[in-house]
């Protein structure tokens, strides 16, 4: 007979210290992870809002490109950014939330549903500049869009697609599987259960997801630079038909000019650009907590 | 042709007025994939009876209760052969829609499973699905069902909050309320009280006595004693297959088939 070695209770009680520390340790480890990211992200908004705050005006605001630097103002790029996001979310929602529901609810779990998906996650890390490269062959060219609103707006779209459907995507496999059987089991329709179980669940999720890629099609400068999205506009948009500029691209053709007042309007236009962005994350986090407190 | 098959359809079923069956079971068999998990089965389910189907864990009674309303489409990879027949009409027929079926057989599911909305929505779904739109019937609708899953007095100061504020115990008589407003011809319930409390437990069980006043309910139950208080007729399950189908009093007291035996003796399961 094998003699079975016990199990030791102050051997055990000794090592309680030891796990301790560790767990001190691990705490510290990831708060300067955050402190980390927060100092940076602190010293950037000092940074521009220092240089740029001076610089914001209502005139600023309210008046068009111009040559000399104390008559440039932003209003061509925020209206043409407004304009552009008001083709890009619809867009990009309409396509990316019904591929999710068809991939997640009808599309059955074969060979090519992987590879589509596959092919999905692998776009989200094509570099912004080929989107660009494909709204301008397509949309600009192909469809005769020129560089538009509708052109800039669905290259963004797509450029944004493939986040939206994986986000949506998590966001309806996270739907409780008991749910939608109660649903099937009163005798509703797959349609019916999708529109009144599975998106109000899945739509603070969607939300969440949409709101990441959002912000980043109102930042994104290398596909509207690609397809030729001019900068100097001295005119507002009338209709999605018609030529534009953006914030980032105003930003970004600032910035590249010798005199150093206009890279201190850039920093007061990348303000605007952060106002913009915090407002229309407001409007998603006021969707989202309307559908939760249910 | 088609009426002479209709009316002797009638002739037969008025001769055996007394004994009409809900389900009638034919040979029906159930893959997931390779594996075999319903074998042959054949069972009659008689109208206003209250039917357990008991048998120890991965024997095929949830399968079985599933195919019943035809949840087990929901399954990947599910084939299966045979009928079932619902007052005469084979379910796996292609004329025979699931949506019909899933309406005319309510079902209650092991885990609660309200809807992340209010009381009163929870029951209303089911009516708004099938385009009753009527506010007036709604209302009625709402509160008769309530009453008849025990819960009306419980709830109807707050039936406009969320379900997911009521117990457990509440919430599975929510199921049932939520069910009976379709007013279902047949009450599924696939083990309704195995994650429930004792005294949650004893509620569902003296409102499935009220219920088969009008209703025919099959219950699948791991709870031997909960199928010999409130069963009518028991069926036992084991590997898949029927080993005995009897009235409740003959299974638990005097079973024919010895493995019957063993399983309600608490030899095995």
């Amino acid at each position: 007979m094998e003699k079975v070695e016990r199990i030791n209770s102050e051997e055990m009680v000794g090592r309680i210290d030891g796990r301790l520390a560790k767990n001190k340790v691990v705490k510290g480890l990831f708060f300067a992870a955050t402190a980390f990211t927060s100092i940076i992200l602190i010293v950037l908004l000092v940074r521009i809002i220092s240089q740029g705050a001076p610089y914001l005006s209502w005139d600023f605001l309210q008046n068009f490109a111009s040559r000399r630097p104390e008559q440039a103002g932003i209003k061509a790029a925020v209206i043409g950014t407004i304009w552009m996001m008001a083709v890009v979310i619809p867009s990009a929602a309409i396509f990316g939330v019904g591929t999710a529901i068809y991939l997640e609810e009808y599309a059955k779990k074969n060979a090519v549903t992987r590879w589509i998906q596959m092919n999905i996650s692998n776009l989200a890390g094509v570099p912004s500049v080929v989107f660009g490269l494909l709204g301008l062959t397509i949309f600009v060219r192909l469809f005769g869009f020129g560089n538009s609103i509708l052109a800039a707006g669905f290259t963004m779209a797509l450029l944004v697609l493939p986040v939206i459907i994986v986000a949506a995507q998590e966001a309806i496999r996270a739907v409780p599987g008991e749910i939608k059987e109660a649903s099937y089991g009163l005798g509703a329709t797959k349609w019916q259960t999708i529109s009144r179980v599975v998106l109000p669940y899945a739509l603070p999720g969607i939300l969440t997801g949409s709101i990441l890629a959002f912000s980043r099609a109102v930042g994104e400068t290398a596909p509207l630079v690609v397809i030729g999205i001019p900068t100097f506009v001295a005119f507002l948009p009338s209709g999605i038909f018609d030529s534009f500029t953006a914030l980032p691209m105003q930003i970004y053709n600032w910035t590249s000019r010798p005199q150093i007042e206009f890279h201190n309007l850039a920093a007061a236009g990348i303000i605007v650009l952060l106002v913009v962005l915090i407002l229309m994350n407001s409007v998603a986090v006021w969707i989202r907590n309307r559908f939760q407190s249910r | 042709m088609a009426l002479t098959a209709v009316n002797s359809k009638k002739d037969n079923q008025s001769t055996q007025s007394e004994e009409v069956l809900v389900y009638n079971t034919k040979n029906c068999n159930l893959w997931y994939g390779d594996h075999h998990a319903l074998k042959n089965i054949n069972l009659e389910i008689k109208e206003k009876d209250v039917t357990a189907i008991i048998g120890p864990s991965g024997c095929g009674k949830s399968t079985y209760i599933k195919t019943l309303n035809r949840m087990i489409d929901l399954v990947p990879g599910v084939k299966t052969n045979g009928s079932i027949e619902y007052r005469g009409r084979d379910i796996f027929n292609k004329d025979f829609l699931v949506e019909e079926l899933r309406t005319r057989v309510g079902m209650v599911f092991q885990k609660p499973n309200p809807f992340p909305k209010s009381i009163y929505e929870n029951i209303a779904f089911g009516l708004k699905i099938h385009g009753i739109k009527n506010k007036q019937i709604i209302n009625e609708t709402v509160e008769k069902s309530l009453r008849g899953a025990a819960l009306w007095d419980e709830v109807k100061d707050r039936i406009h909050e969320p379900a997911y504020g009521l117990s457990g115990g509440q919430q599975q008589r929510l199921c049932i309320a939520r069910c009976l407003a379709l007013e279902p011809d047949v009450i599924l319930m696939d083990e309704p009280t195995s994650a429930l409390d004792p005294v949650s437990t004893l509620k569902i069980e003296e409102l499935i006595q009220e219920l088969k006043e009008q209703y025919s309910i099959i219950i699948v139950t791991h709870n031997m004693q909960q199928a010999a208080r409130i069963s009518d007729k028991t069926a036992f399950f084991l590997n898949g297959e029927v080993v005995e189908f009897d009235a409740t009093d003959t299974i638990f007291n005097n079973p024919a088939d010895s493995r019957t035996n063993d399983y309600i003796s608490g030899r095995f399961g």
